[in-house]
C-alpha cells in the first residue's frame, strides 16, 4: 500500500488534462505507439467529437522512481465542464491528492477555483501544474502570482510543463510519489469499498468502480452492497488499464473493478458501499452527497412503442451517469416518458445523444425548465419544474423562481460589456472584487432560468473567450411569473410549453415561434404557430406550404432510385414528432428556449 | 388478384437504344454518339433475349426507349422484333412504341416502323419554338417537327404521343401555352409533359452553377404544373399521371402503366431495368460492359434488389399517388396487410380538407394539386 498513489487531474475547463494524461500514460509505456491517440482516456465517441472530457477515467499506470522504489499511480482524469462537476467530485473520493491544473495562457478561472474548494473539501494533497508553457503567449510569472493571490496556495511548491510537448513530466510524477501521501487502510479490516462508478455490460453485467478502503476483495467472495443487503458472488476484479485488467485481489488502497454478475442494475448504487457477507464493516463509508437537479426536461420515446425500452434504458444509462436523475411522466402531446434532472444544459444534451447512440433509442425532449416554487391561495407551497403542471392562476398567492449567486472572472477590461449582460438577465446585487491586477472577479444575483441556456455562451463571447462562469443555486424569490403556451396548427402542445417571467413572456413567444418556424421543415399544407399566455395570443408565425416537390419522370429505371429516397425521408421522419399532422423535429423542443445568436 | 378497370396483366417488354446522334444539353442520360457499335449492340441484344426466354409468359407491349431508337438505321428495329418474336411469346394485339427524334422521320424510316409492326410513335419534340430547341440542345427545328407529324399520319400511324419540355429559363407561360397550342393542333392521341431537369455534369449545369441562367422557382413550377394540367384537360385530355396526358384513357400509354401498377416488364439493352414478382434487377450502364458480358454469355445485371413487402408496399402507394386512378384502398389492405383508412385517417382528412387528395368509392386519388407534391404524399 506505501506504493499506491491515488490522485486526479483536475481543472477548468480546457486546461489540459487530458493532454496531460496523455503524456503520464505514455511515460508509463502501458499503451504501444502504434494504438495511440490524443487525449487516449476520452474513450466515448461523443467526448472524441466534441473535444471534451465528459466522464471521469481512471487508469493504474506503474511508475519506478528516481529512488528505485516502484510505484503503482492510479490517475483519474476529470472533465472541467461546470455541468461535470458531480464527476470531480465523486473522483476526488478515491483520492489523496490531487494536480490542480492552470493553463499558463489562461491564468486562474471559475472552475480552477471552484475544483480546488472541492479538493480542500476532501483534505486532498494539492500540486498546481502550471501547463501549456510552450505558448507564445503563457505567462508563467503572472499565473504564479494568481496562484498565491487568487487560490492561496504556495507559487513556489507550484511545477511548471507542457502536456503537449512533454516538459516537465518527470518532475510531476517525482512530485505525485513524494507529496501525495499514500491511501490509509487496513487489508486485515472487513471489507469497505466505494462504488464511485458503473457500467452496464450485456454479457457480464455490471461492472463496478471502486476504491478499496480497507480489506480486500478477491474471486469467490461472497459480497453484500450495504443499501440493500443484496449478495452476489465476485466472478472477476481488476484493474482499470486501457481495458480491464484481471488480477486476483484489490486490496485497500486500490482503485479498481468488481463484475460479480449483477444482473439487477437497481441493486448497484453509485456512492454505495461493498462489503463481505460474512463479515461485514461496521458502518458504510460515508458515499457522495446527491446531485442537485437544476434544469428539468422530460424525455418521451418518439414511437409510444418504445416506452419499454427507454425504461430499461434509463435505468441502465443512471448507472453510468449518477448525475442524472429520472421520474415517470406523461404529456398530452407527447405521451408516457419521464421527467429529468439534469445537472445544466449541456449535461442535458449529451444524455439525450447518450441515449440515442448507446441505446439506439430515438427520443423527444420537452423545453427544458427550472424548478419554481408556488404558494397557493390555500397555503400549500409546490415546487414545480413541469409547465404541464403549472397551477391554475387564480389559485396562486405567491409565484418564486429560483436565484443562484454567478462568480464570473474576466480581464477588466471587458467590465462593461459583461455588466451588461447581467442587467439583461435581471441579475441583481453585484460585487465585485480585483483579485489581481487588470483581472476582475463579478458577482452577480440572477435567476437561474436566466443563465440555463445560453449565458455562458454569450459570456465567453463578450469577453473574447477569457470569461469563465461559476455558479450556486442561493435562495428562491418572489417573481412574476407566466405559462407561455405554444400551439402548433391550433394544438396547444404541452412539451413546448415554459414558464416564463411575465416580462419576457413577448419576447420568449416571439422568440419561440420564429425559432420553431426555422427547425419545422415546410410541409404540404400551411403551419400556424402561436405564442399565447392565459388564453391570449402574443405571438404568431406561419409557415407557408411547399406546393410543389414532384420530379416529372418515373418510369422502369426511376422507381428503385425513388423508393430508397423515399425510404431515407422515412427514416428521417421517425425522428420527428407527429402534433396532430404536424411533423416536429427533435431539435425544436431545445431550440425554443435559444436566443438568436448574435 | 382482381383484373381491375380493364388492364392486362400481362408483362411489358422494354428494349434500351443506348445511341444518340448528338448530346441534348441537359441530357446525362447514357448514350453513345459513336454509332460504329450497332451491329455488335443488335447481336448482343439477340443474345440477351434468348437468356430470358420461358420466364416472363406473354407480353402486350414492346417499348424502344433511349437514347434515340432512330438513329439505328431503317429495318433495324424490324431485326430486333423478329429477335423478339422468336424467343417470346406476344399477344395479338401488342402496343409496340417507339420513341423517335423528328429528325429522323422521313418516309422512308416511318414506312419501315409501320410495317414491321410499330403502332405507336413517341416523338421527342420538346418545345414549338426554335429557339428553345437550340437552346435546349436539339438537334431539330419546328419545321421538321411539322413534318415529321404529318408523314406520320401520312404513313398510317394512328397513336402518336409527343413529348415537351417546360420551366425552361427564360421561358414565360405564355410562350409554354403558345408551345401547348401548337401541339393541341396536331391533335396527338397522348401528350407527355416534363418539367426541365438539368442533370449533373452537363452544359446547361455548368450555366446553371455559374449563374448564367436559372430555373424558374417553386410558385412559378408549381404556375407551370397546374396551368398545363388545366389547359390539356380542358382541352379533353386525361391527366392520368404526374406527366402524362392522354386523349381518351385508353390512350394511355399501356407500357408505362405497368412501371406504375407493379406489373412485370423486362428491361433489356444497357441501363434497363427489370421487374417479376419481388425482384428488380439492372444491366449495366455502360455500353461496352453490356457487350463484354453478353460476349461471355452471362446476364449484363449490375445488380438485383429482392423486395420485401414493407417495400413493395412504400412502392405501391408512391406509384399509386403519382397517377389520376390512384390506389384502391380494399386491394391495398389486401395485398400489403395495411389499413390506410385507418392507420392515417387523421393525415388523410387533413390533406383531404387541404385538396391534396379525394377519397371516393374506396378509392385514394391525388387531385391536381395533389399531383404537384406527389414526391411528398407517399410519406403519410
Ligand atoms: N500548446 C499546448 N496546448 C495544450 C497543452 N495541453 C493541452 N493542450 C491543448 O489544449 C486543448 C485542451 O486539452 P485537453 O487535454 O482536452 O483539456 P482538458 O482539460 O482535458 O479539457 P476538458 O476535459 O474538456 O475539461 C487541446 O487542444 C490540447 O491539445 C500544452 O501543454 N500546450
Ligand atoms: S435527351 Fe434524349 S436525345 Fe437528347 S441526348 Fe438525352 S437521350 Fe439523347
Ligand atoms: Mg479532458
Amino acid at each position: 500500500m506505501e506504493s499506491i498513489r491515488n490522485f486526479s487531474i483536475i481543472a477548468h475547463i480546457d486546461h489540459g488534462k487530458s493532454t496531460l494524461a496523455d503524456r503520464l500514460i505514455q511515460h508509463a509505456g502501458v499503451v504501444e505507439a502504434r494504438v495511440f491517440k490524443d487525449q487516449i482516456l476520452d474513450s466515448m465517441d461523443i467526448e472524441r467529437e466534441r473535444g471534451i472530457t465528459i466522464k471521469s477515467q481512471a487508469i493504474t499506470l506503474p511508475y519506478r522512481g528516481t529512488d528505485n522504489n516502484d510505484y503503482v499511480l492510479n490517475l483519474i482524469d476529470t472533465p472541467g465542464h461546470v455541468d461535470f462537476s458531480y464527476e470531480v467530485s465523486r473522483s476526488l473520493a478515491s483520492c489523496e491528492g490531487v494536480l490542480l491544473l492552470i493553463d499558463a495562457s489562461q491564468g486562474v478561472q471559475a472552475q480552477t477555483v471552484a475544483n480546488l474548494y472541492l479538493a480542500m473539501e476532501h483534505n486532498l494533497e494539492i500540486i498546481p501544474v502550471i501547463n501549456k508553457i510552450d505558448l507564445p503567449t503563457a505567462d508563467v510569472t503572472r499565473t504564479m502570482e494568481q496562484i498565491d493571490a487568487e487560490l492561496g496556495l504556495d507559487p513556489y511548491r507550484s511545477l511548471i510543463c507542457s502536456a503537449k510537448t512533454g516538459t516537465g513530466i518527470e518532475e510531476i510524477l517525482e512530485a505525485i510519489v513524494h507529496r501525495i501521501p499514500p491511501p490509509k487502510g487496513n487489508n486485515d479490516e472487513p471489507l469497505a469499498a466505494l462504488i464511485f462508478d458503473a457500467a452496464y455490460d450485456a454479457f457480464r453485467g455490471t461492472i463496478i468502480s471502486c476504491r478499496i478502503f480497507d480489506g480486500t476483495a478477491r474471486n469467490g467472495d461472497i459480497i453484500r452492497f450495504m443499501h440493500n443487503e443484496m449478495t452476489y458472488r465476485v466472478e472477476e476484479v481488476g484493474r482499470f488499464l486501457l481495458s480491464r485488467q484481471k488480477r486476483d485481489r484489490l486490496s485497500a488502497g486500490d482503485v479498481g473493478y468488481i463484475i460479480a454478475g449483477v444482473k439487477t442494475v437497481s441493486d448497484v448504487k453509485i456512492g454505495d458501499t461493498i462489503t463481505i457477507d460474512t463479515k461485514p464493516c461496521s458502518r458504510p463509508l460515508p458515499g457522495f452527497k446527491e446531485a442537485k437537479p437544476v434544469v428539468f426536461a422530460s424525455i418521451y420515446p418518439i414511437a409510444s412503442d418504445d416506452y419499454e425500452d427507454l425504461a430499461i434504458a434509463l435505468e441502465k444509462y443512471t448507472l453510468n451517469d449518477a448525475s442524472f436523475t429520472y421520474q415517470k411522466d406523461s404529456s398530452v402531446a407527447l405521451g408516457q416518458g419521464f421527467r429529468c434532472g439534469f445537472l445544466g444544459l449541456l449535461h442535458l444534451d449529451i444524455v439525450q445523444e447518450r441515449l440515442e447512440r448507446e441505446y439506439d433509442l430515438s427520443i423527444i425532449l420537452s423545453v427544458p425548465s427550472v424548478r419554481y416554487r408556488f404558494t397557493l391561495k390555500n397555503g400549500d407551497v409546490v415546487d414545480i419544474d413541469n409547465p404541464a403542471y403549472y397551477p391554475d392562476t387564480a389559485t396562486i398567492e405567491k409565484s418564486e423562481e429560483p436565484y443562484i449567486r454567478a462568480t464570473m472572472m474576466f480581464p477588466e477590461r471587458y467590465l462593461g460589456a459583461v455588466m451588461k449582460l447581467c442587467r439583461e438577465k435581471r441579475g441583481d446585487n453585484s460585487t465585485l472584487n480585483y483579485p489581481s491586477p487588470e483581472r476582475v472577479e463579478l458577482v452577480f444575483e440572477m435567476p437561474l432560468g436566466e443563465v440555463i441556456y445560453d449565458f455562458y455562451d454569450r459570456l465567453k463571447t463578450i469577453t473574447q473567450g477569457y470569461g469563465s462562469f461559476d455558479y450556486d443555486v442561493i435562495d428562491y424569490r418572489e417573481s412574476d411569473l407566466a405559462l407561455l403556451d405554444i400551439l402548433v396548427n391550433g394544438d396547444k402542445v404541452d412539451a413546448l410549453a415554459q414558464i416564463v417571467h411575465r416580462g419576457n413572456a413577448r419576447t420568449r413567444g416571439l422568440r419561440a415561434c420564429e425559432k420553431l418556424k426555422e427547425e419545422i421543415p415546410r410541409q404540404m399544407f400551411k403551419i400556424a404557430i402561436q405564442g399565447a399566455v392565459g388564453g391570449q395570443i402574443i405571438s404568431r408565425t406561419t409557415i407557408s406550404p411547399f406546393r410543389k416537390d414532384v420530379i416529372a419522370k418515373c418510369y422502369g429505371g426511376d422507381i428503385t432510385r425513388k423508393r430508397k429516397l423515399l425510404e431515407k425521408q422515412k427514416k428521417g421522419k421517425k425522428r420527428m414528432k407527429m402534433i396532430g399532422s404536424v411533423a416536429i423535429p427533435q431539435s425544436a423542443f431545445v431550440a425554443v428556449l435559444k436566443s438568436d445568436s448574435e | 388478384m382482381s383484373c381491375r378497370s380493364g388492364l392486362s396483366h400481362n408483362p411489358g417488354l422494354y428494349i434500351h437504344v443506348p445511341f444518340c446522334r448528338s448530346k441534348c444539353r441537359y441530357c446525362g442520360f447514357y448514350s453513345v454518339t459513336s454509332v460504329d457499335a450497332i451491329p455488335g449492340y443488335i447481336e448482343a441484344l439477340c443474345n440477351e433475349m434468348e437468356m430470358y426466354q420461358g420466364i416472363f409468359g406473354t407480353f402486350d407491349t414492346v417499348y424502344f426507349g433511349g437514347g434515340t431508337p432512330t438513329v439505328l438505321p431503317p429495318h433495324t428495329i424490324e431485326t430486333i422484333l423478329a429477335g423478339v418474336r422468336k424467343s417470346f411469346a406476344l399477344t395479338d394485339n401488342p402496343e409496340i412504341t417507339v420513341e423517335a427524334n423528328p429528325q429522323d422521320l422521313d418516309m422512308t424510316m416511318l414506312t419501315s416502323l409501320f410495317d414491321c409492326g410499330v403502332n405507336r410513335l413517341n416523338i421527342g419534340v420538346q418545345s414549338f419554338n426554335d429557339d428553345i430547341l437550340s437552346f435546349l440542345g436539339r438537334r431539330h427545328t419546328v419545321a421538321t417537327v411539322r413534318s415529321a407529324l404529318d408523314n406520320a399520319r401520312l404513313v398510317g400511324f394512328t397513336n402518336i404521343g409527343i413529348d415537351l419540355m417546360y420551366a425552361i429559363p427564360h421561358q414565360s407561360i405564355e410562350e409554354w401555352f403558345a408551345t401547348l397550342d401548337q401541339a393541341l393542333m396536331a391533335a396527338p392521341e397522348h401528350i407527355s409533359c416534363y418539367e426541365l431537369t438539368i442533370d449533373t455534369g452537363t452544359p446547361l449545369k455548368i450555366e446553371l452553377e455559374s449563374g448564367a441562367i436559372s430555373l424558374p422557382d417553386e410558385d412559378l413550377q408549381f404556375d407551370f404544373f397546374i396551368k398545363t394540367s388545366e389547359r390539356l384537360e380542358n382541352a379533353g385530355y386525361v391527366h392520368y399521371e404526374v406527366s402524362n396526358f392522354a386523349g381518351k384513357l385508353n390512350l394511355a400509354s399501356r407500357h408505362n402503366r405497368k412501371y406504375w401498377d407493379h406489373i412485370p416488364y423486362l428491361g433489356l439493352g444497357p441501363s434497363a431495368h427489370s421487374f417479376l414478382h419481388n425482384r428488380r434487377w439492372w444491366n449495366h450502364r455502360s455500353l461496352s460492359r453490356y457487350l463484354d458480358d453478353l460476349h461471355k454469355a452471362k446476364k449484363p445485371v449490375e445488380e438485383t434488389e429482392a423486395l420485401t413487402d414493407d417495400q413493395l408496399c412504400l412502392e405501391a402507394l408512391s406509384l399509386g399517388l403519382r397517377t389520376k386512378k390512384g390506389i384502391n384502398l380494399t386491394d391495398f389492405k389486401m395485398k400489403y396487410h395495411v389499413d390506410l383508412l385507418r392507420e392515417k385517417n387523421d393525415m388523410l382528412a387533413r390533406l383531404k380538407d387541404e385538396g391534396l387528395i379525394d377519397i371516393e368509392n374506396g378509392i385514394l386519388s391525388p387531385t391536381r394539386f395533389g399531383l404537384a407534391v406527389a414526391d411528398t404524399l407517399p410519406l403519410i
